[in-house]
C-alpha cells in the first residue's frame, strides 16, 4: 500500500471492459493516481456506465443504471476511469432525467467530478505531478497512438496521454495518418454492421503498421481490443495497450491478446 | 424516387465489394475534407461564424411562419408568386401545372435536392415534360438513369472511364478520356438544350426575406443559363431555407462554400429577385417560387428541430467514415451520409429508415465539422429511441439488451456472472492470449481475433487484493 495519501479521495470507475478483459488496466490505473497522491476507493456497486442501453434508444435502463452510478460514487471528490468513452457517458446522465427530477442536479454534479485518467492526471492534478516516477521509466520503442472518439471530440483528450508519455525515457511517438478518425469498433455498430466495422478497422490497422510503430496505444479499451483483435488476425506485429500501463510502468504484463495471461494465478 | 433504405446492409455488402466504387471513393477524402481544413486553417474566426450561424439559424426556426410570410409578400411585390406544397405530390402537381401554362415541351434544371426529394423529374417526364439536368454531374447521371450518391458532388461514384462510356454512348461523338474534351462536348450539347428549353428549374441554397430573392450557389454557372433563358423560372426550395436578411446570408455563404468544398467563395452567387421588369436586359417573364414542406414542419418544436439548420454543405459526409466506406447509394434514398441518416427516416417513416441512424458509430465527426453545429448523432439517438419505443428493433437484439440490463442493474447478480464469462473466455482462448471464432459473436470473430480476457474479474482480483492487505 502507499504511504498515506494527502490528495483527494478518488472512487474508481472501472469500466466494465477492464473489469472482464482486462483488469491490469485498472490496476494501472490505480496505481497512477495513488501516486499522483490520491486515496482511491472501489465502489461495490457500479457496472457499466448504460451507454449500451443509451445508444440504442433505452432511456429507461439508462436512467436506472444512471442513478445506481450516481449513488454508488456519492461523495467522492473525484471519480476517475481509464476510458473517455464511458467518463463520457457519466456526463451524459444530466440528458437522461427531466430537470425536476432530484437526480438531475446529483448527475450535473458527477459529470462535474468525472474524468478520464490521462485528463484527470494532467489537467486536474497538474502536468508535473508524476514528473519524477515517469522519468524513471523506460520504454524503448516507437509508438503511435488511436484517438478514440469521445475521448477526443467530447472530453477534449488530445495532447494530455502525448505529454505524459513524453515524459517516458526511450519512448518514440510517431503519429499515424487519420489518428483521429474511428476505428470502426462502435459499441454494438461493430456486431450490427460488421462488414462496414472491418473495412473501417482495417484502414486504421494499414495506418497503424505504415508507421512502423512496436506498440499501438490509446486510451478506450473497447477501440484497442478492436484494433488489436484486427491486428492479430492480419499477422501484424504490433502489440496494443492501453496508455496507463506504460504510465504505470505496467509492460511486463503481456499485450493485448499476446500470450497467456492468467492474472487469477498472480493472485 | 425508389426507396432501398431498408436494405442498406445489403447495399453496402455490395458497395465493399465494387472496386470501381472503391476507388472513386478514394478520391473523396483526398477532396473535401482536405481542402476545408486548408480554408478553416485560414481564418481564424471560423469556429465563431459556426456559433452565429447556429444561433442565426435557431432564431429563424422561432420564427419560421413570420420570415416565410415576408418572403412571400415581398416575391409577390416583385412580380412572383409563391406556391406552398405541404406534400411532395403538391409540390409536383403545381411544378406540372406551371409548365402546362406556358405549354412547356422540355424544362433545364439546375441541381436540387429537393427535386430529387420529391422525385420531380420522373413526374414530369410521365406527364410528357422533359426535364434535362444541366449540373454536369446530374447530366451524367441522367444519360446513365443513375441518381445522385452525394448532395453536391452527385456523380461522385463515378470514375471518368464511365463518364467517358457514358458520352460515347450518348453523344454519338469519337470516345474521349479527355476530362476537357468532355467538359466542352457537354457544353455543346446543352448549350441549345439551353436555348430550347420553355421553363427552367433551380433549387435555392437560401430565400431572402427582406428582398424575395432567392439565391443559388454554383461552380459552374449552369444555373445561371437555366434561369435566365426560359420565360419561366421555378425556384423549387424548402420552407428550412428562409433567412432575414441579406446579409445574414453573406454569413452562410461564407460557411457554405469552406465547408463544402473549402473556397472561400462559390464561383456563382446568382440572387434572382422576381419578374423581369421594365428595361431588364434579361430575366424570366413568369417567377415562380415552391415551398415545398414534406414532413419539415413536424419538425418545428420537435426533438429534431436542429436538423432544420442544414445548410446542405455535405461536410458531414464528407468526413464520415460510414460514408467513406460504402457510398452514397447504400443509404437506399435521396439524402446519403449523416444528415440523411436523421433526415430521411422522418421523410420515409422510421419504420422504412431506420437502418440509417443505426448505421453510426456516433464517432461525432460530422458534429465537429458541421458549419450550424447539428448534433447529429444526438438527434440519430433521438431515432434509436423511436424505434425502441415502437420496438422495431430485431428481437436478438432487444433481447440481447433486455438481459444483459437485467445484470447491469443488479451489480450482485453482475459481479459473478462476468467473473464466469472471463472465465470461460479465458480457456477457450487456451494459450494464444485470443479467440478465433467465439460463439454468438461472429460478427466480431469472422472479421477479427477476440482478445482474451484476464482470467478474473478486477472487481474480484480488487476484492481479493484488499483481503490480502489486511492480513498482516
Amino acid at each position: 500500500m502507499p504511504n498515506t495519501p494527502s490528495g483527494p479521495r478518488v472512487g474508481l470507475f472501472v469500466t466494465c471492459l477492464a473489469d472482464m478483459f482486462r483488469p491490469s488496466v485498472a490496476f494501472a490505473t490505480v496505481k497512477l493516481l495513488e501516486q499522483a497522491g490520491c486515496s482511491v476507493e472501489v465502489p461495490e456497486r457500479q457496472t457499466c456506465c448504460g451507454q449500451p442501453a443509451f445508444n440504442s434508444g433505452d432511456r429507461k435502463t439508462t436512467a436506472d443504471i444512471a442513478r445506481q452510478t450516481i449513488d454508488a460514487f456519492d461523495g467522492y471528490e473525484y471519480v476517475v476511469g481509464p476510458s473517455g468513452s464511458c467518463i463520457g457517458m457519466l456526463h451524459y446522465y444530466p440528458e437522461v432525467f427531466d430537470p425536476a427530477d432530484s437526480y438531475y442536479q446529483r448527475a450535473l454534479d458527477l459529470k462535474s467530478r468525472s474524468f478520464e485518467i490521462t485528463s484527470f492526471l494532467f489537467d486536474v492534478i497538474g502536468a508535473d505531478v508524476l514528473q519524477d516516477q515517469l522519468k524513471q521509466l523506460q520504454f524503448n520503442h516507437k509508438v503511435t497512438y488511436h484517438d478514440s472518439c469521445s475521448g477526443l471530440r467530447q472530453m477534449g483528450i488530445k495532447q494530455q496521454p502525448r505529454q505524459l508519455l513524453q515524459q517516458v525515457q526511450g519512448i518514440e511517438l510517431e503519429e499515424m495518418e487519420e489518428a483521429e478518425t474511428c476505428c470502426g469498433f462502435g459499441g454494438t455498430f461493430c456486431v450490427k454492421y460488421p462488414e462496414i466495422s472491418n473495412r473501417m478497422v482495417s484502414n486504421k490497422t494499414d495506418y497503424i503498421s505504415n508507421t512502423g510503430a512496436h506498440t499501438l496505444l490509446g486510451g478506450d479499451l473497447g477501440c484497442l481490443l478492436n484494433m488489436a483483435g484486427k491486428l492479430k488476425r492480419e499477422g501484424k506485429q504490433v502489440e496494443a495497450r492501453h496508455v496507463v500501463e506504460i504510465l504505470a510502468g505496467m509492460t511486463d504484463i503481456p499485450a493485448i491478446g499476446e500470450a497467456d495471461y492468467d492474472l487469477a494465478q498472480q493472485l | 424516387m425508389e426507396i432501398n433504405t431498408p436494405f442498406f446492409k445489403q447495399r453496402a455488402h455490395d458497395a465493399l465489394k465494387d472496386e470501381n466504387l472503391q476507388k472513386a471513393l478514394g478520391n473523396l477524402k483526398a477532396g473535401f475534407p482536405e481542402k476545408r481544413a486548408i480554408a478553416v486553417e485560414r481564418m481564424p474566426e471560423f469556429e465563431e461564424l459556426r456559433n452565429q450561424g447556429r444561433d442565426l439559424k435557431n432564431h429563424i426556426l422561432e420564427h419560421l411562419d413570420l420570415y416565410l410570410e415576408q418572403f412571400e409578400s415581398k416575391v409577390i411585390e416583385n412580380g412572383g408568386q409563391v406556391h406552398w406544397a405541404r406534400t411532395s405530390e403538391d409540390a409536383n402537381r403545381i411544378i406540372l401545372d406551371l409548365c402546362k401554362q406556358v405549354d412547356a415541351k422540355t424544362v433545364t434544371k439546375g441541381k436540387s435536392m429537393v427535386t430529387e426529394e420529391i422525385g420531380l423529374n420522373d413526374f414530369l417526364e410521365a406527364n410528357g415534360v422533359q426535364p434535362v439536368e444541366t449540373d454536369l454531374g446530374e447530366y451524367i447521371l441522367q444519360l446513365r438513369g443513375d441518381h445522385p450518391s452525394h448532395i453536391i458532388a452527385p456523380a461522385i461514384h463515378l470514375n471518368l472511364e464511365d463518364v467517358s462510356e457514358t458520352f460515347h454512348k450518348h453523344h454519338n461523338r469519337p470516345k474521349s478520356d479527355d476530362p476537357a474534351v468532355l467538359m466542352q462536348e457537354a457544353r455543346e450539347v446543352l448549350r441549345d438544350k439551353f436555348v430550347a428549353a420553355d421553363v427552367g428549374i433551380t433549387g435555392a441554397n437560401f430565400c431572402v426575406a427582406e428582398t424575395g430573392s432567392t439565391i443559388i450557389v454554383t461552380n459552374e454557372g449552369n444555373g445561371d443559363l437555366t434561369q435566365t433563358l426560359p420565360k419561366t423560372h421555378i425556384v423549387v426550395t424548402s420552407i428550412e431555407k428562409v433567412v432575414p436578411t441579406l446579409e445574414d446570408m453573406t454569413l452562410f455563404l461564407r460557411l457554405l462554400a469552406r465547408s463544402a468544398t473549402g473556397q472561400e467563395f462559390t464561383v456563382y452567387n446568382t440572387l434572382s429577385t422576381g419578374s423581369r421588369r421594365e428595361g431588364d436586359q434579361d430575366g424570366p417573364e413568369n417567377f415562380h417560387v415552391v415551398l415545398v414542406d414534406n414532413g419539415r414542419s413536424e419538425m418545428v418544436g420537435s426533438e429534431f428541430q436542429d436538423m432544420l439548420r442544414c445548410i446542405r454543405c455535405s461536410a458531414c459526409m464528407n468526413h464520415c467514415p460510414v460514408y467513406g466506406a460504402v457510398g452514397g447509394h447504400s443509404y437506399g434514398w435521396v439524402y446519403p451520409g449523416p444528415m440523411g441518416s436523421v433526415l430521411t427516416p422522418q421523410m420515409i417513416g422510421i419504420e422504412k429508415g431506420g437502418m440509417l441512424p443505426n448505421a453510426s458509430t456516433f464517432c461525432g465527426k460530422c458534429e465537429s465539422v458541421c458549419p450550424v453545429k447539428i448534433p447529429l448523432p444526438k438527434l440519430m439517438r433521438h431515432w434509436r429511441e423511436d424505434e425502441f419505443q415502437k420496438h422495431l428493433q430485431p428481437k436478438a437484439a432487444r433481447y440481447g439488451l433486455a438481459g444483459w440490463a437485467f445484470l447491469a442493474k443488479r451489480p450482485t447478480l453482475y459481479k459473478p456472472y462476468t467473473r464466469m464469462a472471463s472465465w470461460f473466455m479465458k480457456r477457450l482462448a487456451g494459450k494464444k492470449g485470443r479467440i478465433k471464432k467465439l460463439p454468438l459473436a461472429g460478427g466480431w470473430t469472422d472479421w477479427r481475433d477476440m482478445p482474451a480476457p484476464q482470467g478474473t474479474t478486477f472487481m474480484q482480483a480488487w476484492k481479493e487484493q484488499q483481503k490480502a492487505g489486511e492480513q498482516p
